[in-house]
């Protein structure tokens, strides 16, 4: 943009100087700011940089499971010995990258969670050796425009990608399945396990009309949103067998899970300490990736059962007496599969949901009326509700309209007034459980880490 | 949930492909708040390709990606007549969104394609460059009474009225119609247009209640909405209305 790019040392130089100044002034963990520098400086960085580790990239993209998913490959390369570059939880632009391959120094391989619309830059920057598709699901619509937009953005990423680089897909999204048919070296995964399904879409299901002829799509089991095993009666297109399939998914509560994965290496037994469906998804898409580096099943299994939640994923933390269940809830794919696993749960529920509409929230906050809070009122399995964050009353008015009591509702907008309510109503029990949006969750730990009680996020691997 | 006489129908049209903006939850406010008065609703879904009745009381058409908005488009236009002889006869129509463009004359697209709209609304929508997002806060003017209204847009159509429609009122934040002549929605008869949802009527009692009244009244109902309790829907609406075009 007119600037002269700076030699690659002084570019790099400068950019790992102003990380460490950021750093020491206390503005966080420099996650993002040198990277941000370096592809000013040196806009050629990120691919000067991706090529020349020797092991190749991995690129993982879709709405929900990024994080946990990335952690989950990252524990199998661990675990083989292979030295890994990784960016740290939600720094996924290409700034995030940049400052992760800024400090990849001596790793045999990159493995980078994307933002969806970040995937077709970082593709072209990077050139990656495997890429790996999970969802795409509806989402912050004032920063990411519609579903379809996305995914012609993604077509246009996978067209762009070397022949020979492996394109990991989960055939149970039929637009992820869509995006991926062009390319032609791809291992798909999906879930297999009838007793798990459901026999319906759930509400504001986006992409239930068939890709190629727009029929709308039979489903013999509905997953979660619109993923599922999926087929059009019009044209015939139907979901392809999955090369990585979960064939048996026992749902412990939100004490994990237990999975039996056919691989087209071998059977993989997995305990996982990960809880819901959705991380039913993130498992075989993490299995999946390490399979396609050729890595035996044998090895994948135990390294995935030592995994505990990324942070504000379903993490567990004590608060005096009362254990404290974190669930990020940033759209309603996720915060119906949150509410879903709650409901495993055999227990009264103490629940504490935080709603923010900043940027990296989505400043509409619309999204809440497409999550079904209905579920936790069916059974009177709400014991209570404090409700906080800079839209708490927008989360007080959707339960309302839910059918929940408003004499029964604490509406507390400070965050962490708001957490010491919802403590106080949970400590009969023992249990909270907090459904926060991306920013109300920063919020939470950075009063959690006040209090003595989590590192800060940037030191999140 | 319903108890004695039914007192309205509400025709919810495509709610499987107009619901990109949570239009379930303008769906649920009517529902709820006539419950809460002792009255019930019955609410009739309409999908592609199923005619549309001519007896209900009120008409709901929600947003909807291009993609879904074209294929209701033409749908919509060849079944419309039961909806037009509806409004003519007082039931309320409203539009939010993608179906505020559905009720105009048409919608000329970026790609020179232009969509069918089927005249409720004497407006005219082309698509803009770049899309219209954020906040909305809006002085709207119904049945001669002014209130504010809060809510959220986002859309890419740019909307002009012709001379059979009034605006739904005069924004204090956000772009409205087309981003130029501080206009938000159009209003013909009981037929009423906006792009806010957020979703519209939680936050917006006034407005729920004003398009109930006119439903009911269609219905037959004679009697005054009874006042309910608003606390919640007025601190919602307040927050909204302090968040809206302040930097976060």
């Amino acid at each position: 943009m007119g600037m002269p790019s700076l030699p690659r040392g002084l570019a790099a130089g400068a950019a790992r100087g102003a990380g460490r100044l950021s750093q020491r002034l206390g503005r966080g963990g420099g996650t993002t700011l040198p990277g941000l520098l370096l592809n000013l400086l040196r806009p050629e960085s990120t691919a000067e940089m991706a090529r020349s580790i020797p092991g190749g990239v991995i690129l993982l993209s879709g709405t929900n499971g990024k994080t946990t998913t990335a952690r989950l490959v990252r524990a199998v390369l661990d675990a083989s010995g292979t030295k890994v570059a990784a960016n740290t939880a939600g720094a996924n632009l290409e700034r995030g990258v940049a400052t992760a391959l800024l400090n990849a120094d001596g790793a045999e391989v990159a493995l980078f969670e994307v933002d969806e619309a970040a995937l077709p830059a970082l593709t072209a920057q990077t050139r990656p050796r495997a890429v790996t598709l999970m969802n795409l699901f509806r989402d912050q619509l004032d920063r990411y425009g519609e579903l379809e937009h996305l995914a012609h953005r993604w077509r246009e990423a996978v067209s762009a990608l070397d022949p020979s680089a492996v394109l990991i897909y989960n055939a149970d999204d039929p637009v992820v399945t869509e995006v991926a048919s062009g390319h032609p070296n791809t291992l798909s995964y999906g879930l297999e396990d009838p007793r798990v399904g459901r026999d319906r879409l759930p509400h504001a299901a986006d992409a239930t009309e068939c890709r190629r002829c727009t029929a709308p799509l039979r489903y013999d089991m509905v997953t979660i949103a619109h993923l599922g095993r999926w087929s059009c009666p019009a044209c015939g297109w139907t979901r392809p067998v999955p090369d990585v399939r979960a064939i048996r998914v026992d749902l412990h509560g939100l004490d994990g899970q237990r999975l039996a994965i056919a691989t087209p290496r071998g059977p993989i037994e997995l305990s996982l300490r990960l809880p819901g469906m959705h991380n039913s998804y993130n498992a075989i898409a993490a299995t999946a990736t390490a399979s396609a580096f050729a890595l035996a099943p044998e090895s994948i299994g135990p390294a995935l059962a030592k995994r505990e939640a990324a942070f504000g994923r379903a993490e567990r933390t004590h608060i005096g007496a009362v254990r404290v269940t974190t669930l990020l809830a940033k759209n309603p794919a996720g915060a119906n599969e949150n509410i879903r696993t709650m409901l495993l749960e055999d227990r009264p529920l103490h629940l504490l949901a935080l709603l923010n509409d900043r940027t990296a929230d989505g400043r509409d906050v619309s999204w809440i009326w497409d999550v079904d809070y209905e579920l936790l009122l069916d059974g009177d399995r709400l014991a209570s509700l404090t409700v906080g964050g800079d839209r708490a009353y927008d989360m007080a008015l959707r339960f309302r309209y839910a059918g929940f009591d408003p004499e029964r509702l604490s509406i507390i907008p400070s965050v962490p007034e708001a957490l010491d309510a919802a403590l106080r109503a949970g400590s009969a029990v023992g249990d909270i459980y907090v459904l926060p949006t991306y920013t109300a969750l920063l919020e939470l730990q950075a009063e959690l880490a006040s209090r003595g009680l989590a590192p800060s996020f940037w030191e999140d691997r | 949930m319903t108890t004695g006489p039914l007192s309205m129908r509400l025709c919810h049209l495509y709610p499987d492909h107009l619901n990109i903006y949570a239009d379930r939850g303008n769906i649920a406010v009517c529902q709820r708040r006539l419950e809460w008065r002792g009255l019930s609703l019955e609410v009739v879904e309409v999908g592609l390709g199923d005619p549309i009745p001519a007896d209900c009381h009120l008409y709901y058409l929600g947003g909807g990606q291009d993609r879904d908005q074209a294929l209701v488009a033409e749908d919509l236009e060849r079944k419309a007549d039961p909806l037009r002889q509806a409004a003519e006869d007082g039931a309320v129509v409203l539009g939010v969104c993608g179906g505020y463009q559905l009720l105009g004359r048409g919608y000329a697209g970026s790609d020179g394609r232009r969509l069918p709209g089927i005249g409720l609304l004497d407006v005219e929508t082309t698509a803009g460059a770049g899309r219209l997002v954020g906040d909305v806060v809006l002085d709207a003017t119904l049945s001669g009474q002014t209130r504010t209204v809060v809510g959220y847009e986002n859309h890419a159509g740019r909307t002009h009225l012709g001379p059979g429609c009034t605006p739904l009122g005069r924004l204090r934040r956000g772009h409205g119609n087309n981003g130029e002549d501080g206009c938000e929605g159009a209003v013909a008869g009981h037929s009423v247009g906006t792009y806010m949802h957020g979703p519209l009527l939680p936050k917006n009692p006034w407005l729920a209640d004003t398009l109930l009244g006119w439903a009911l009244a269609h219905a037959g109902h004679t009697e005054r909405l009874a006042p309910l309790d608003d606390q919640l829907e007025k601190s919602a609406h307040a927050a909204a209305a302090a968040r809206a075009g302040k930097k976060r």
